[in-house]
């Protein structure tokens, strides 16, 4: 009787631990990105999976709700932009420690400025903020307020902190000592990186508890998006982040409740021709891709809302302009997407001497229209659409080529040699402030990819445009900035340098047994309330 | 019973060959067209094997491609059989330093990374090329690079050829040089070459098809067997309908239909 | 002795000449020197200067020169792409290759020779039909489509190598011994009646024992190419998988070290394969 009974209780024990065991290992939420992290320093984030650790380890000043898409106070409690915006000051909390336990004050806020402006690190992050020549001061101010200054006015100056996160000045442990819901535990290089929570987050929710509510975050490296598919079918991760057309539409006939489609998003695709004058193409050429009317003339020849409907299954909208029109505060409401009209494309052809002729277009002097896009391989929607234009150029008489070109070979046509006519590529934008475009939009700027670098602005219309970003830049006034932007859409809808295609909806996958997940439009995607998502605690989940 | 089998290989063959030749009249619709309001479709009577995923028929793009892979696959495993079977050949036939010196130079081959190769010959074609040049330069490429690995089989081959008795007789009844090498060496070769030559045409099918990534093979919207079968590639289409897999089944049959037809040719002198 | 060293050097000089033409065709494939992250909208123009210039630039023969140098006292140099030590990244991932190649080839071969050892002994023009059209269906299966199928039954991703290999070492190895077996002396032997594992492994295998030595060879290194696109579709975190984003996004250092590694396996196969087909003819 003796032996049963201890048998029994040794069992019910085992159980038990197996259960805690069970329990434990269930709340870790899993999920993939696509390659390792290049750099573990804040500072110098410019990839996706780096970024992906500094959101869920670094401890910001001020965080953008994804949702809202409003500022919230995070290590800091209050902040005012003075100065006609080349100041700010920042009220910090006090009593806050790093992971390792180093104390938390104005000082670390100071060293990380310090380090994030210096001008020898060429910092992604901190080029945000260098809107002109000179050095940023910080002084701090009684241990818990700082005030940092500018040499120029940075326009949105406050949501840009959203993406600086604090390094500690003291802490032994560098840039490993973080302030975030979670800290890097391990990483085995080329599998996976696993986060633990951070014992000395702040921060807690309405009710009270500890966040981050899930202990530990295991992110896998893969690359292969069915592979990652079947192991969120399987549950074996809990959510992807971005999901393209596709595999949405099979996710949803497995499981509806698992997609979202968030609706459309900042990001665009577009495509532009090459009206560099240090390109190698031929003068003909040259004179077409210059001409007004022939660019809006191909813009009307596209049927967009097939590319939408076709290329992305419907997860698209037509685009209209350099703004998406889910950013309601910046879009121009009174633009829509050029219409699908190839007579009228045809008119303006005319006006500049082209003419149809047994199925094809000639320009005035003889020649057959017939020129090559260029795009990135591996992209299928890219591929695809460059082939559905194909077909609509084709009824008004023009020969496209289609050219799928790895990335390297494809920058190097668009920004050394300058050898392309016309290329098909896509902007993800997580910024709704259109200040983060002025690199695009200036047009002696490196990424105004039609004609980089222009001494001075060779059509009257893109001086226009740089006299509209550099007003745009020096106020904070809104409806000023606001009348700016809208003139800025309208030239780039009547001139059409970048002929806009589509603008992609968000999609996403969530597990149904994930927790308060809320996906949305801006990145990240699903995890941007990471630290108040829980998962459902199922045993059988676990196997 | 293999009686049976090769008639069927055969006739198997002639049809695939017939139909492809007259593709024009056997589809309505070209390989190109984009049937926008049906994309996805599954077999009717318009599109016999459905539509893919831009709305064009499957059945003329497969007709087509096998046009064009049947084509030029085969051109290509040719030359790099061909390139095999004289390197090798030299090389074990001379034996001393020449062959040290062929065979290093097959190990180097053998090593390099050829994709950068292959990169930069796109970037020395202009962009304006038409599809089909683009493939034809491809396959070229292919069979000119593809010859490293049998050369080595090949050369060990020819050595013990050359060491063998009835050589030394050839040799004894006033053969010599190159003579020796065309009549007597190369014949022999024969099981080694068609071994390469079987194992190339799909390599190179399924190589065609994943050099898209560099701007290489076949470029839109001319198809090609491999273009069609990385279709098949990914979850969502894997598990779309079993005509999805027709390119694949063709393949696979016009190369056993081939092997089983030229079977007697394997077999040595 | 004189031989050994004479071998060892040629073996050496091989090396150095294959990473020299490696590195070349890396110099002068276009891309080179271009970093896409040149194309954040964010950076300003000075930054966008410093990535340019931050580029292993120069002579070539300079470069390797200076790499050769460094190499010798084991740096092996900083990958862009990883944005680590080339030799960190190497010790990390070998194992993994060598785990997937070294199965590769011992299941590969192992099923082609199960699969031709009969046919060619039993000789019936069915089994022959049948292997033939077995290793037709796998040497066409695109190996993103056998991965997938693998994940799709949960099968050890690793054999989908094994599967990519046997094919073609069968062909060869087939019609190879097929030779072999209808030779006359092997005819003699059957003809006296030797039971058949007799003759196979005393007449027919000693006749094919060269040149499937050589297969041996170089069936080593087509594992290695093969081992680049399965370890890059299926996620292994191999060299493999260095190498094909060391080629596409042109890392130099990468790139050189990989190719010499290669090479040296290359040849060291080969070399073995050689000499052991020598020493096979030599005994009667």
């Amino acid at each position: 009787m003796k032996k049963i009974f201890s048998l029994i209780v040794r069992l019910v024990c085992v159980l038990f631990v197996a259960a805690i065991a069970v329990g434990q290992t269930s709340n870790e939420l899993r999920f993939c990105v696509k390659a390792d992290p290049k750099t573990l320093n804040p500072l110098q984030v410019a990839d996706d999976a780096s970024e992906t650790v500094r959101y869920l380890t670094g401890g910001v000043l001020l965080r953008v709700n994804r949702l809202t898409q409003e500022a919230e106070p995070e290590l800091a409690t209050s902040w005012k932009v003075t100065d006609g915006g080349k100041t700010i000051t920042f009220k910090l909390r006090d009593g806050l420690h790093f992971s390792d336990g180093t104390p938390f004050s104005a000082d670390d806020v100071a060293y990380t400025v310090q380090q994030l402006m210096d001008p020898a690190l060429h910092s992604p992050t901190g080029d945000s903020f260098r809107s002109g020549e000179g050095k940023v001061l910080t002084s701090v101010a009684k241990g818990d307020r700082i005030t940092i200054t500018f040499p120029a006015p940075v326009a949105g100056l406050d949501k840009l902190f959203d993406q600086v996160a604090i390094m500690s000045a003291r802490s032994p442990q560098k840039e490993k000592a973080v302030l975030g819901p979670y800290y890097l535990a391990d990483w085995k290089a080329g599998s996976y990186l696993l986060l633990k929570r951070n014992p000395n987050y702040w921060k807690q929710d309405a009710a009270g508890h500890r966040l981050p509510l899930i202990d530990t975050v295991r992110i896998d490296v893969q690359q292969n998006r069915d592979t990652e598919m079947l192991r969120l079918l399987r549950g074996e991760i809990h959510f992807i982040n971005s999901v393209d057309p596709e595999s949405f539409d099979k996710l949803a006939s497995e499981n509806a409740a698992v997609v979202h489609d968030a609706g459309v998003s900042l990001d665009a695709e577009f495509m532009w021709f090459n009206q560099a004058s240090k390109s190698p193409l031929p003068a003909y050429k040259q004179k077409w891709f210059h001409s007004t009317n022939f660019r809006r003339a191909i813009s009307e020849s596209i049927n967009r809302a097939d590319l939408a409907r076709i290329a992305f299954r419907g997860h698209a909208q037509p685009g209209v302009g350099p703004i998406s029109p889910a950013n309601k505060v910046w879009f121009n409401t009174n633009l829509h997407a050029h219409p699908f009209d190839q007579r009228s494309a045809l008119q303006r052809l005319a006006q500049d001497g082209f003419r149809l002729q047994d199925g094809k277009l000639r320009d005035s002097d003889g020649h057959n229209v017939e020129f090559s896009i260029m795009t990135n391989s591996g992209n299928k929607n890219r591929e695809r659409m460059a082939t559905m234009i194909q077909q609509d150029l084709s009824g008004i008489g023009i020969t496209v080529n289609v050219v799928s070109l790895d990335f390297p070979s494809l920058i190097e046509r668009m920004t050394r040699t300058f050898d392309y006519e016309a290329c098909l590529l896509g902007l993800l934008n997580n910024d709704l402030d259109p200040n983060s475009q002025m690199n695009v939009w200036l047009s002696s700027a490196d990424d105004h990819q039609w004609n980089p670098n222009e001494k001075t602005p060779e059509t009257a219309w893109e001086a226009e445009i740089d006299k509209l970003m550099h007003a745009q830049a020096a106020t904070l006034d809104l409806q000023k900035r606001k009348q700016y932007i809208d003139r800025l859409q309208q030239i780039a809808w009547e001139q059409e340098p970048f002929i806009y295609l589509v603008n992609r909806n968000a999609l996403s996958a969530v597990s149904p047994s994930v927790q308060n997940a809320h996906p949305v439009v801006l990145r990240p995607q699903v995890y941007w309330n990471v630290d108040e998502l829980s998962l459902r605690s199922e045993v059988a989940s676990a196997k | 019973m293999m009686k049976s089998a090769l008639t069927i290989a055969i006739l198997l063959l002639a049809s695939v060959v017939t139909a492809c030749l007259f593709a024009n009249f056997l589809t309505s619709s070209t390989y190109a067209h984009q049937f926008r309001d049906i994309p996805d479709s599954p077999p009717s009577h318009q599109h016999l094997l459905g539509t893919d995923d831009l709305g064009r028929d499957r059945f003329s793009r497969v007709l087509y491609g096998t046009r064009v892979s049947l084509l030029l696959a085969p051109a290509a495993a040719l030359l790099s059989s061909l390139l095999a079977a004289v390197i090798g050949g030299i090389a074990g036939f001379a034996g001393g330093w020449t062959t040290r010196l062929v065979m290093a130079i097959t190990d180097l081959f053998l090593s390099l990374p050829w994709l950068l190769l292959l990169i930069t010959v796109r970037a020395l074609m202009p962009l304006n090329v038409s599809p089909i040049t683009s493939v034809i330069i491809t396959f070229a490429l292919l069979g000119c690079l593809g010859w490293a690995a049998a050369a080595r089989v090949v050369c060990a081959d020819a050595r013990s050829l050359a060491q063998s008795d009835f050589v030394l007789l050839a040799r004894a009844s006033g053969a010599g040089g190159f003579r020796l090498l065309f009549r007597h060496v190369l014949p022999n070769l024969r099981p080694i070459l068609f071994a390469q030559f079987w194992i190339s045409v799909p390599v190179f099918i399924l190589t065609e098809a994943n050099l898209g990534i560099l701007g290489l093979g076949v470029a839109e919207p001319l198809p090609s067997w491999g273009s069609l079968l990385r279709e098949l590639e990914n979850y969502s289409s894997l598990t779309a309908g079993p005509w999805q897999f027709v390119p694949l089944v063709l393949l696979i049959a016009v190369v056993s239909c081939f092997q089983i037809v030229l079977h007697k040719q394997e077999l040595p002198v | 002795m004189l031989s050994w060293w004479k071998h060892a050097a040629r073996i050496v000089a091989t090396i150095l000449l294959g990473g020299l033409l490696g590195a070349t065709l890396l110099r002068t494939a276009p891309g080179f020197g271009i970093d896409n992250e040149e194309l954040d909208p964010r950076l300003n123009h000075a930054s966008v200067v410093a990535l340019r210039q931050n580029q292993p630039g120069g002579n070539l023969l300079s470069f390797y020169f200076h790499h050769l140098s460094r190499l010798v006292h084991g740096d092996l140099g900083t990958s862009r792409t990883f944005e680590r030590p080339v030799s960190q990244l190497l010790r990390e991932r070998a194992p993994e290759t060598l785990k997937l190649v070294g199965l590769g080839l011992l299941v590969g071969w192992a099923l082609a020779l199960a699969l031709a050892l009969p046919a060619v002994m039993v000789r019936s023009r069915s089994m022959d039909l049948c292997t033939s059209v077995l290793s037709g269906i796998l040497l066409c299966l695109p190996a993103a489509l056998l991965g997938l199928l693998f994940v799709l039954t949960r099968a050890p991703v690793r054999l989908v190598l094994a599967l990519i290999i046997f094919p073609k070492v069968f062909r060869y190895s087939r019609s190879l011994l097929a030779r072999s077996a209808s030779m006359p002396h092997v005819l003699t032997a059957r003809a006296k009646g030797l039971s058949q594992l007799r003759i196979l492994l005393w007449h027919v295998l000693p006749t094919a024992a060269p040149q499937l030595l050589a297969l041996a060879g170089v069936s080593v290194s087509l594992a290695f190419a093969a081992a680049i696109p399965v370890e890059a579709l299926c996620d292994l975190p191999g060299i493999g998988q260095l190498a094909w984003k060391a080629a596409l996004g042109r890392d130099l250092y990468l790139l050189v070290n990989l190719t010499m590694i290669v090479t040296t396996v290359t040849l060291l196969a080969n070399s073995a394969a050689d000499l052991l087909a020598q020493s096979l003819t030599v005994n009667p």
